[in-house]
């Protein structure tokens, strides 16, 4: 199904997706750290920093709770294990990677579930306050947010009809002035507002607080130590990395690879890192403007999302 | 050949029944299971010998039943239902072996059960309208029976038999009244004759026939608003009778909608089909949010069922009006999707209402509050419910995922029409599914994460042990089910696609690509499931792999951080309520929960609390607004009507002449 691509430049680029994932993810958390800090007037820790608190955490003794189970070790394996295969399938540097006719965006979104769901599953494992509190806010926001993300999906793949995202991302390769109808922007500004809720930024979730009545992903991984919490925080920066990527894989196309070729690849390759890095910067010096949302104004958010998206599927209809 | 498995299905489910009522206390239980089982397995043969050789299974006599005769038979859409519901019987009976308690080994029930099981394989054969009504009937009353067996004890589940026969036996006088209204006007009451003569029908008689039949089916398929006797009489039926009940018994109320929609009229006009669909919305999303708010384990899961049945109906719906708007190859894809989401709601639910059977029977509870950290004290039952979990989730690699992604193909794939209806009701549709799949994926997590994980909230989870192996091994087929068909949905995609043609009369080609992947034909982009399935499988041990290699020291237990409290108690967990508590303050409006504090404080000050109590409830809106309001009207109405026979004897004599005044101006 790859067509004219040769066997050995879709493994390379599949094995560079993956890494690129995995070492990215940390470094583009440690980038936006970077640049909050800045702006709040302080020098804040090297870029890299996250990857030498990975190595530091790898080595670290593997704790669990009395009371868990075995699903509670069992968790940042699967939270890894599916980023992991949402990196190796979706089109991040060329527009026909290995398994891509199968990176359907809706099989992308149920695979993003399965880490969330896996999560709130150790979270409750725990047995404690913290643990259940985190996974209820986590599951109700991830259950708003699902309608807005499905229907600005499908507002995407009505005018590729396809929901194959290698199709969409080549069809706004050959269509340019497509990136610029209504239903894009529309559909833009729905899935930015779904990316932040689900991976957990301001203003609907704040990384870096440990205030217990506003945690809600820190709520769910206290209880994870060593080799786990590196596992957990490696997991949670590759999905926001891929979501970015993802994001400007759709809607700013342009340096994805359409050819085998080296020259390509490697254009590819400092596309998609610029594009990320960009994204996360503007996410970062936004998160810096606002504050965090009170948990029960984030529903109206999330309604605005899906209506924007609804308003994307329409507008798709009525402009073609 | 199929025909002698018809009646020998019929025969063996009648000689269980007759060894229920007759063989002696020790031998029943196993004797009754045997036999239904082995009714089953005949069912189960005739239908796969259906679904293969297409040839219709044929029974008819003249004598058994009055008017029209016992007609059966069996086409190949009938026949996916029959395996379905055969699979799901099969390893009931086998769940029941181990189950006991709710007097589910007394005389009657051990007959009645295999009355019911033999009913359920013998809807979808019936042939003409007097042998449907029966089954239909004996189907429903069978059932009414199972879910009162423990009415002694528990004053609730009379209460449930109540609803259930009142709201059963209005759905049954709705598809009498349709069913009869169309043979009457069709000149026949056979299915076939029906079907042939249906087009010719004035349109007001195809219109009523088929609104009477979304009332009737719709209310045994538990469609939203007549759904209110499912969430009360599925829970309250001992367990193998529920799996039964919302895993095979469901199902056949969309048979009907689809047999007399699609079959027997041969499709209509989009009004019906956007009502199914705007109903099968409603339904989705009030049981996946009730569903999301319960605490009863399975109560909750007869909401899901309500949720699950609403997206099958969205998807019908949807069919018909591609059918309608001139769409036919999206209609049948969109049909294949409701009818794989009825095969695997079934498998899935299945598995779920018998291993809530089994946490029942171990910890005596449904109570989601109470229960916690089962998944070390009963370590298989625990596992098979949370496969359960995670197919109705719609996780990938398990078998929900499929049916959902298929729907949404063929929700996409409709999208760039120029039919201002599917315009507005599909992105609509996609957002039902959306959110329905959200709550879904909540209301499972707090099922299993509250049921299972954590600390056990009271003595009962505590000293929960493992239940008998026969009930691991009823539900662990099915458990087994939802990841086999997630991982290879081929396996069964071809009958149900066969199912789907027969029904319709459709002639198309294939509008699947099949083989290891599969999607829809002409579309670019596909679903490999079990690559998906070997990709997950590859990264997991990866991941695995590599933290093992880094860090090899064993996992050290601890105790979890307290915040700085020396006490921890497995009271101070989330439960299942405070898990829905956010949800429910978001849809308030539609929820209305009431709450009620009760604080009581020491005589000496007003300032020290003595003792306080809370109590929190959620009232489904359409009992509270509905039902209620209609069941007090007909009281009043009652109350007004006893005035009239007063007793006196002269009245009555009155009473007869009037009639007979009427009758003679009536017939003159």
């Amino acid at each position: 199904m790859t067509g004219a691509w040769p066997v050995g430049a879709v493994a390379a680029i599949s094995v560079l997706q993956v890494l690129g994932v995995v070492v990215g993810g940390p470094l583009l958390v440690g980038l936006m750290r970077k640049v909050r800090c800045r702006l709040e007037g302080r020098v804040g820790p090297p870029v890299h920093q996250p990857l030498l608190d990975l190595r530091k955490l790898a080595r670290r003794e593997r704790t669990r709770p009395d009371q868990a189970s075995w699903i509670f070790s069992a968790v940042p394996v699967v939270l890894v294990a599916t980023t992991l295969v949402i990196a190796l399938v979706a089109p991040l540097l060329a527009t026909d990677p290995a398994f891509g006719w199968s990176a359907d965006l809706f099989a992308l979104v149920y695979l993003l579930l399965v880490g969330s769901v896996a999560l709130a599953l150790g979270a409750l494992d725990t047995g404690t306050a913290f643990g259940g509190m985190g996974a209820s806010r986590a599951m109700t926001i991830g259950a708003l947010s699902e309608p807005a993300l499905l229907v600005a999906v499908l507002a995407l793949s009505v005018p590729a009809h396809s929901s194959n995202v290698p199709t969409i991302v080549a069809r706004s390769l050959t269509h340019p002035a497509w990136l610029a109808t209504p239903q894009r922007l529309l559909s833009l500004v729905a899935f930015l507002i779904v990316i932040v809720a689900e991976s957990g930024r301001l203003p609907v979730d704040n990384p870096s607080t440990h205030l217990e009545l506003t945690m809600i992903h820190e709520a769910m991984v206290l209880e994870y130590a060593g080799a786990d919490l590196a596992l957990v925080k490696l997991g949670e920066s590759m999905r926001l990395a891929v979501l970015l990527a993802l994001f400007a894989d759709l809607f700013v196309p342009w340096g994805v690879a359409t050819g085998p070729g080296i020259g390509h690849v490697v254009v590819a390759v400092v596309a998609i890192a610029a594009k990320v890095a960009a994204l996360g910067v503007a996410l970062a010096v936004f998160e810096v403007a606002v504050a965090k949302l009170r948990l029960f104004r984030v529903p109206e958010l999330l309604a605005g999302a899906f209506v924007l998206a609804v308003l994307a599927v329409v507008s798709a209809l009525v402009v073609p | 050949m199929t025909a002698d498995l018809l009646v020998a299905t019929t025969l063996i489910g009648l000689a269980a029944a007759a060894a229920g009522a007759a063989a002696p206390e020790r031998l029943r239980t196993p004797l009754v299971s045997a036999l239904t089982a082995a009714a089953c397995g005949c069912g189960l043969a005739m239908a796969l010998g259906v679904l293969s050789s297409g040839r219709a299974a044929v029974v008819h006599t003249g004598r058994l039943l009055p008017l029209g005769g016992l007609s059966l038979a069996l086409d190949r859409f009938g026949a996916l239902f029959v395996a379905v519901s055969a699979v799901v019987a099969v390893c009931a009976m086998v769940f029941r072996l181990g189950y006991d308690g709710h007097g589910l080994s007394s005389r009657t029930a051990s007959c009645v059960l295999p009355l019911f099981v033999t009913a359920l394989l013998l809807v979808p054969a019936a042939a003409n309208v007097t042998t449907f009504l029966f089954v239909w009937e004996l189907m429903a009353v069978s059932s009414l029976l199972l879910v009162l067996v423990d009415h002694r004890r528990r004053p609730e589940v009379a209460v449930a038999g109540q609803w259930y026969a009142v709201m059963t036996q209005l759905g049954a006088a709705a598809l009498l009244a349709g069913l009869v209204l169309l043979a009457t006007h069709a000149g026949s009451q056979s299915f076939a004759a029906i079907t042939a003569r249906s087009a010719g029908l004035p349109a007001w008689v195809r219109s009523l026939a088929f609104v009477l039949a979304v009332v009737g089916f719709g209310s045994k398929a538990g469609m939203v608003p007549l759904h209110v006797w499912l969430p009360r009489a599925h829970p309250e039926a001992p367990g193998p009778v529920s799996a039964l009940m919302s895993a095979a018994m469901v199902n056949l109320g969309i048979y009907g909608i689809v047999r007399v929609g699609d079959g027997l009229l041969g499709g209509g006009p989009a009004w019906w089909w956007l009502l199914v669909m705007g109903l099968g919305a409603l339904s989705a999303l009030f049981g996946s949010l009730h569903a999301a708010t319960s605490t009863d384990l399975k109560r909750l899961l007869a909401y899901s069922t309500t949720d699950n049945m609403g997206l099958v109906l969205l998807g019908v719906g949807v069919s018909g009006l591609f059918a309608s708007t001139g769409h036919p190859s999206l209609a049948l894809v969109a049909l294949v999707a409701a009818l794989l989401h009825v095969v695997f709601h079934a498998v899935f639910k299945g598995s779920l209402f018998l291993s809530a059977g089994a946490i029942q029977q171990a910890t005596g509870t449904r109570d989601l509050d109470r229960l916690g950290g089962l998944l070390q004290r009963l370590p298989v039952t625990g596992s098979l419910f949370l496969v359960g979990a995670g197919a109705i989730a719609a996780l990938p690699p398990l078998c929900g995922f499929v049916s959902e992604w298929l729907l949404l193909q063929a929700l996409l794939h409709g999208l760039p029409s120029s039919d201002p209806w599917l315009a507005i009701v599909l992105p609509v549709g996609v957002g039902v599914l959306a959110l329905t799949g959200g709550l879904t994926a909540l209301t499972f997590v707090k099922a299993a994460g509250i049921g299972l994980l954590g600390q056990p909230r009271g003595a009962p989870a505590a000293e929960a042990s493992e239940v008998r192996p026969s009930m691991w091994v009823g539900g662990g087929v099915l458990a087994t089910l939802c990841l086999v068909l997630g991982v290879a949905p081929l396996l069964v995609l071809p009958s149900v696609l066969e199912a789907a043609r027969t029904v319709t009369g459709s002639q198309l080609p294939d509008p699947l690509v099949r083989g290891w992947q599969f999607g829809l034909l002409g579309a670019r982009g596909a679903l490999a499931p079990g690559l998906l399935a070997i990709g997950l499988l590859v990264a997991v041990v990866l991941v695995a792999g590599t933290r093992w290699a880094l860090q090899r020291a064993a996992v050290r237990r601890t105790e979890a951080w307290g915040c700085g409290r020396e006490l921890q108690t497995a009271r101070m967990q989330y439960t299942a309520t405070s898990f829905g508590e956010p949800l429910t303050r978001v849809f308030e409006d539609v929820l209305t929960p009431a709450h009620d504090l009760d604080v009581s404080h020491v005589a000496e000050s007003r300032y020290y609390v003595e003792a306080a109590t809370f109590h929190t409830s959620l009232d489904d809106a359409f009992e509270r607004h509905g039902y209620r309001h209609a069941a007090s009207g007909l009281a009043w109405w009652g109350g007004v009507a006893r005035r009239v026979p007063n007793g006196s004897v002269h009245r009555y004599l009155a009473f007869g002449l009037v009639a007979l005044v009427v009758v003679l101006v009536v017939l003159g």
